[in-house]
């Protein structure tokens, strides 16, 4: 982390043995010119739910564009499991590919393909895996996000909860080691949320796999995040990185306690 | 315990039976999507014996497992218990177990929502059949609320968004002038080119200008005009409105109080009005000029008799034939742009089915009009 005057809950660093999944190192993110994020540094472990938060503006979700090799940083660079994601071509590319999994805010379901149609694009790659066994995944995988016999419905027959629980099963279907969401409880009933986040803490647990999260919902981040990163417009920074309880508790900074505790500065 | 990407998944299955009936298969390695396959028709080859009454899978061997390997194991489990076999799971290690908790086994249960798939031709040709005349009864809907909004704004002349009215001008009009000049000339040219074949023969070079002039501007130059403003604007409106009912504007228009008709559709399908006209004459004078150049460079024709013989061969009356003509292909383009674009409910999807179908009814309405103008015109 290279921002001055940033509060530590829980030095990373202080994970030793844990591994190093992702590596932003130094990175600044310009769009049109304008610096969003400038030189911020910061590492998620193998395994955990590290939650992205921030004021609106902040640049979230361009730090996540960036992680998952959407946006091409102006300095510095994210590593995925060791390889630079933006440098990263053919078979090499590839492997990052299947490595991570991603949901998105819109949940990014194609519109003119059925669920089962978009579950299996990922699959495409695995052409020696059977029809039977690819629809059994793909019902299984939507049986997963509570979706099972929605194969043959279009994107726009489903409410905005279902079309983000397509996107999750989607996203997770080739058991990926890093889930990538943007903003998944943006929009949806309360019930919804949290069924979401029980989902994100369920895999979590079961398969290990690590989980960057955009997100600004209090509740969910609380609910499921292990460590956060908090991002600020006018730092351009992170102001701030550990355990949300601890922070919202410990922090020194005026601007993350009032975050994480829902005041007005 | 999950896959190691990066090495050859490899799998071994073996089976002993334990004792009479009960048979026991012993999987090996890695129990993953690359493997299942593979692992399910060993499991099935195995227990294909009638005599098979029980089934133990032991899987203390396995190396890796996802949740494709776990799916397939509740899978095995549920087409055991079809043939009235048992089927249990040994050694399943915590890490096994976690992953299958994940899985919902009654996604295997639960039917197919299935759309309503009528496959007969009949039914087909009744539903499309159906589907027409839906659309002609909208259509006429739609033409008068087109009018009832007019009126509305003629008797409140400030309540017309001129300035929109001046940007759709531009975008419809000004902004067309190079495609409708150069496809206008280049039909002169074909059409003086053609027909020269024919009237050098009978020493008829003169009335290539005729034919040009009164082909041009009684006929051509309105129908190709609105062909390339259908294809140029007519879509664009109908994608811009389809935009606008995806992304909720046009119920944000309404509970502000704007009628959608009056604020969006009024402003183009005025400037249409204005632009398309205007387009006409233009392409008039390009088309007449592409017989010109035939006519000089290849009849030998001078530019003052093909220029005497064209004014001669047309009335003012003609000219305006093709400015009516054209007036009421602008109203025809721009109103099925905006309808088409209005009537979108889905997504993008919905917004290039609008396009196309914007496209395609404008031109078969120019066509429908301009042979009910032939018509007319002829007994008037």
């Amino acid at each position: 982390m290279s921002n001055q005057g940033c509060f530590t809950g829980r030095d990373p660093n202080t994970n030793n043995g844990r591994k190093v999944l992702i590596s932003v190192d130094h990175m600044t993110a310009e769009l049109e010119g304008n610096i969003i994020l400038e030189d911020i540094s910061f590492k998620v472990f193998k395994g955990e739910i590290l939650v992205i938060v921030g004021r609106s503006g902040s640049g979230k979700s361009v730090l996540l564009k960036h992680m998952i090799g959407l946006y091409r940083p102006a300095e510095g660079q994210v590593l995925i499991d060791g390889i630079d994601i933006h440098n990263a071509y053919g078979k090499q590319m590839k492997r990052i590919r299947e490595k991570m999994g991603v949901l998105f805010q819109s949940s990014g379901l194609l519109g003119s393909m059925t669920l089962g149609e978009n579950m299996e694009l990922p699959l495409a790659d695995y052409r020696y895996i059977s029809d039977e066994a690819k629809n059994m995944i793909i019902r299984m995988k939507l049986g997963m996000v509570h979706l099972a016999g929605y194969e043959n419905l279009l994107p726009a027959e489903l409410s905005g909860g279902m079309k983000k629980r397509a996107g999750l099963a989607r996203a997770m279907i080739l058991d990926p080691d890093i889930l990538f969401f943007d903003e998944p409880s943006a929009g949806l009933d309360p019930v919804t949320s949290v069924e979401i986040d029980d989902m994100i803490r369920s895999i979590n647990k079961a398969m290990g796999t690590t989980m960057v999260i955009v997100s600004h919902e209090l509740q969910s981040i609380f609910n499921i995040a292990h460590r956060i990163v908090m991002l600020d417009r006018k730092s351009r920074g992170i102001i701030a990185e550990g355990d949300p309880r601890e922070l919202k508790e410990g922090s020194a900074d005026r601007r993350v306690v009032n975050f994480l505790n829902r005041q007005s500065d | 315990m999950k896959a190691v990407k990066d090495t050859i998944p490899h799998v071994t299955v073996t089976s002993a039976y334990e004792k009479k009936g009960e048979l026991k298969i012993f999987i090996f390695g890695s129990l993953l999507l690359n493997t299942i396959d593979e692992v399910m028709a060993k499991v099935k080859s195995q227990t294909e014996n009638q005599n098979v009454q029980g089934v133990i899978i032991d899987l203390g061997g396995i190396e890796a497992l996802d949740s494709a390997g776990a799916m397939m194991l509740l899978k095995l489990q549920r087409e055991m218990a079809d043939r009235s076999i048992s089927l249990s799971l040994l050694n399943l290690t915590k890490e096994c177990q976690n992953i299958i908790s994940l899985l919902d086994e009654t996604a295997f249960l639960v039917s197919t929502k299935k759309k309503d798939e009528s496959v007969s031709v009949f039914s087909r040709i009744g539903k499309a059949s159906l589907e027409v005349l839906r659309d002609a009864y909208l259509l006429m809907n739609f033409l008068g609320t087109i009018l009832i909004s007019f009126f509305k704004c003629i008797a409140r002349p400030g309540s017309i968004r001129w300035r929109d009215v001046m940007h759709y001008i531009e975008k419809s009009g000004v902004e067309g002038l190079p495609i409708v000049g150069l496809i206008s000339f280049l039909v002169g040219l074909i059409i003086a080119f053609m027909s020269s074949l024919q009237l050098k023969l009978i020493g008829g070079n003169i009335f290539v200008a005729s034919l040009v002039g009164i082909a041009m501007v009684k006929e051509l130059a309105p129908l190709m005009t609105a062909i390339i403003v259908a294809g140029r604007s007519g879509s664009a409106f109908a994608a811009e409105i389809g935009t606008m009912a995806v992304n909720e504007e046009l119920d944000a228009l309404s509970t502000m109080g704007f009628d959608p008709v009056e604020f969006l559709a009024v402003p183009r399908i005025m400037a249409a009005l204005i632009a398309v006209p205007l387009l006409c004459l233009y392409a008039d004078l390009f088309g007449l000029t592409g017989g010109l150049v035939v006519g000089v460079l290849g009849l030998d024709l001078t530019v003052g008799s093909y220029v005497d013989q064209t004014a001669a061969s047309i009335s003012i009356g003609d000219i305006a034939t093709g400015v009516v003509k054209s007036v009421v292909f602008a109203g025809l383009i721009a109103g099925i742009g905006c309808h088409r674009g209005l009537q979108v409910k889905r997504g993008a999807e919905g917004v290039g089915a609008a396009t196309t179908s914007a496209v395609v009814s404008a031109i078969f309405l120019i066509v429908l009009a301009d042979s009910i103008f032939a018509v007319v015109l002829n007994y008037l």
